[in-house]
């Protein structure tokens, strides 16, 4: 057993004596890390001293792959980036390419990305939840019982993509100019009843998690990140707006007609696992307002401002660059994009949310107990295919 | 502050650098005063949060480096960028000013080959240790296979 660690570059000198450091790799193959993560954590005892994050097993080069793609393939392509909130990615990505070419977007179109991202929002959330309480596994009293509802929940949202896509999970329902498909009859109203089954059970499934004392135990004063530190890593989303910091895209920098809805920003000050989950769980009903608010007031008229796709060269933007960002589920989900007046970009950047979330990890996990890392990796939420890319 | 405060205050600090843009403010600085234009960034103007950092390459003209910093109080964000001139990979890391440049350009180091001074911990973090050659340089062929690529 070595005394040194290599590889660990993080490094807590705590004015300890006894043992030895034992060096433990959590991953690359792990439950709680929701997809291909390594951990090489350092251990006196229980208490990890050092984390080097080992990522990358998902990449793909999106970036280089987005030179060879042209403006209507890459959106589908877009999508497969983060998986769990598919819609987030293609929603940044066209709106790149319609800020340079100057593209309008119909308000109908408008008003149904708002809706798919909101259900999208939720859907990604219910997933967190379930598996984040899984992963606190026994303390919750059987672990999967929150999971299994979650995941019900989430079908139903799956089955209202399914109907107007055709596909659960990766979707192509965006594209330049507009949205590819229209809502089918009937999906407004289906639509709502599931909004209205998971309304009504959240409030089950919070009641279920705080009036249990080891749930509280094991969130309460985990893994803290200060304001300062939650801007300086630059993590977005429920984990920033977890540490106090009010910021949220769809109020601050309004695009796609949010300014159009009431909602308000949950924000919570002490910047530990309970306060993220707190933020995630009142987004979920904030989201649903919006989603009724949408389809109450949803416009008449084309849902593209473009003719349909004959080739997949038809769509050319002229030379410029833009930055465009949406608020995901994990936060802002940006697109760098320069386009040089071809059919495809010329460089394009991906800003994944997950990958700024992870990076504080290394700041916030020396210090903690093993058993915390789960708690703390689960309250961050990140999907492996957006932060590798 | 205003965008309209924050180009007067950027052009009388840095005389060099050129402001373009309206909602999102690119400064163009030269490479010398990259790393003294983020702290003023950071100090000055309010932006405390490290969007991402990325390069492009533009060919025979070179390599670009570019970072995005907000302002989550105010809304002003600042893109800024320097051009490292043709054959040269080196720039100075803005890791002493924000800690989330750490992971950002490891990635930019993995991807284009760019040599971050004053950086801690330069090193692949995407492609593995033993991968040659970086990929989204553009005179890296997407259609050849590369080693250790099989």
């Amino acid at each position: 057993m070595s005394l040194d660690t290599p590889q660990a570059t993080t490094r807590v000198e705590l004015d300890y004596s006894g043992g030895e450091r034992l060096t433990m790799n959590m991953g690359p193959q792990h439950p709680s890390a929701h997809g291909v993560f390594r951990a090489i954590l350092t251990l006196e005892g229980e208490t990890v001293v050092a984390v080097d994050a080992v990522i990358g097993y998902l990449h793909r080069c999106h970036e280089k792959l987005s030179e060879t793609l042209t403006y209507a393939q890459y959106p589908s392509i877009a999508s497969k980036t983060d998986y769990v909130a598919a819609m987030t990615s293609e929603f940044a990505y066209v709106m790149a390419a319609e800020a340079i070419g100057k593209i309008e977007v119909p308000k109908r179109a408008q008003y149904l990305r708002v809706i798919c991202a909101e259900l999208q929002r939720i859907a990604s959330h219910l997933l967190w939840l379930g598996t984040w309480c899984m992963d606190m596994g026994g303390a919750l009293g059987g672990g999967a019982t929150i999971f299994l509802y979650a995941i019900r929940e989430r079908e139903a949202i799956l089955d209202l993509f399914e109907s107007l896509v055709g596909a659960r999970l990766l979707y192509g329902f965006f594209q330049v100019g507009g949205t590819r498909y229209d809502i089918p009859a009937g999906w407004a109203d289906q639509c709502r009843k599931t909004i209205a089954d998971i309304d009504s059970r959240i409030g089950e499934y919070e009641g279920l998690l705080e009036d249990n004392p080891f749930f509280q135990a094991r969130a309460q004063g985990v893994g803290y990140i200060s304001r300062e530190l939650a801007e300086d890593v630059g993590i977005a989303g429920p984990l920033l707006r977890g540490s106090g910091v009010n910021f949220d895209l769809r109020k601050s920098a309004p695009y796609s007609s949010y300014e159009d809805f009431t909602f308000n920003v949950p924000v919570e000050t002490a910047g530990d696992c309970f306060a993220r989950y707190r933020v995630r769980m009142v987004e979920f009903r904030e989201s649903i307002k919006i989603i009724r608010q949408a389809l109450d007031k949803l416009p008449d008229g084309p849902i593209s401002s473009r003719p349909g796709l004959k080739s997949v060269a038809q769509i050319r933007i002229p030379k410029g660059e833009a930055y465009s960002r949406v608020e995901g589920p994990r936060g802002e989900v940006g697109c760098y994009l320069i386009a040089d007046g071809s059919a495809k970009p010329y460089r394009m950047k991906w800003r994944g949310a997950s990958f700024s979330n992870l990076a504080v990890l290394p700041h916030i996990i020396p210090g903690v107990k093993v058993a915390d890392v789960v708690a703390i990796m689960g309250s961050v939420d990140p999907v492996f295919g957006e932060v590798d890319r | 502050m205003t965008h309209e405060q924050a180009k007067t205050l950027i052009g009388e600090r840095f005389g060099g650098a050129q402001i373009e843009g309206a909602t999102l403010l690119t400064v163009t600085v030269p490479a010398a005063d990259w790393r003294p234009f983020a702290s003023f960034a950071k100090d000055e103007l309010g932006c405390r949060f490290f969007s991402f950092s990325t390069a492009v390459d533009w060919k025979e003209q070179g390599l670009e480096v570019v970072a995005k910093v907000d302002n989550v109080d105010t809304g002003l964000s600042i893109l800024m960028k320097t051009k490292l001139g043709p054959g040269v990979s080196e720039c100075h890391s803005l890791v002493p000013v924000f800690r989330g440049a750490d992971w950002m350009e490891r990635e930019c180091y993995d991807m284009f080959g760019i040599r971050f001074d004053g950086h801690p911990d330069l090193r692949r973090i995407l492609l593995g240790d033993d991968w040659v050659g970086h990929p989204l340089l553009k005179s890296y062929a997407v259609d050849t296979p590369h080693p250790p690529y099989r």
